[in-house]
């Protein structure tokens, strides 16, 4: 099996049922936990789950928090037309781990709302020895933010 | 400089060190390797992602 990049389906839906919240501060914690290449994540997966979830030194099930210092920003750009768009404040980041199998994705789920799954990001398969493993985010725009919902 | 490895934290003079990168349309990845007497001691990943999820979204029209 293999992981796919996706916006979670069941996210879409949660949107219009106020499921989510992503304002800082006061908003839900967000999460991101690693994935195996062998593993099967995507616009299917509904919410976290350890099945396929890496494992190996330092690693806490479940991944590490997810730092939101920016609530979500939305942009016109015509009458009819806009993004709303929001990406983590800071790297996520694995200190220390040893993850000898193979991985190449990240979920992103929300910690507060029954792990309900947001999004899968995948990269090229890697493993991590005695060492950190560093997820930069893209710039937070209307081009480039993490997670974009756009109209057109 | 001091590198956490398997055999707990080492001098880097002590260490063969190998590095690389992927540069693609998903990512910009650099990793770092550190070797002792042809064994991995210490590998690190830095992963910049370039792609993000989009959901397109639209209000229908009552036409």
């Amino acid at each position: 099996m293999a992981n796919t990049q996706a916006m979670c389906s069941s996210f879409l839906g949660e949107l219009m049922t106020a499921t989510h919240n992503f304002t800082t501060s006061t908003g839900n914690t967000f999460k991101a936990a690693l994935y195996l290449a062998s593993a099967t994540v995507n616009a299917s997966t509904t919410a976290y789950s350890s099945t396929g979830e890496v494992t190996g030194t330092n690693y806490t099930a479940g991944g590490v928090s997810v730092t939101n210092g920016t609530s979500p920003l939305s942009t016109n750009t015509s009458t009819t037309a806009g993004t709303g768009y929001w990406t983590p404040s800071a790297s996520i980041t694995y200190t220390n781990v040893t993850l000898s199998t193979a991985f190449d994705a990240v979920l992103i789920y929300n910690f507060s709302a029954s792990n309900k799954a947001v999004s899968v990001h995948t990269f090229g398969s890697q493993t991590v020895t005695a060492g950190t493993f560093t997820l930069t985010m893209p710039s937070n725009t209307t081009s480039t933010a993490l997670l974009r919902l756009a109209t057109t | 400089m001091i590198v956490t490895t398997t055999k707990g934290d080492m001098d880097d003079s002590l260490l063969e060190k190998k590095e690389g990168f992927v540069d693609n349309d998903d990512e910009y990845t650099t990793w770092v390797e550190y070797w002792l007497d042809g064994e991995l001691v210490h590998r690190s990943v830095h992963v910049q992602l370039k792609k993000a999820v989009v959901l397109t979204a639209a209000a229908a029209s009552f036409e």
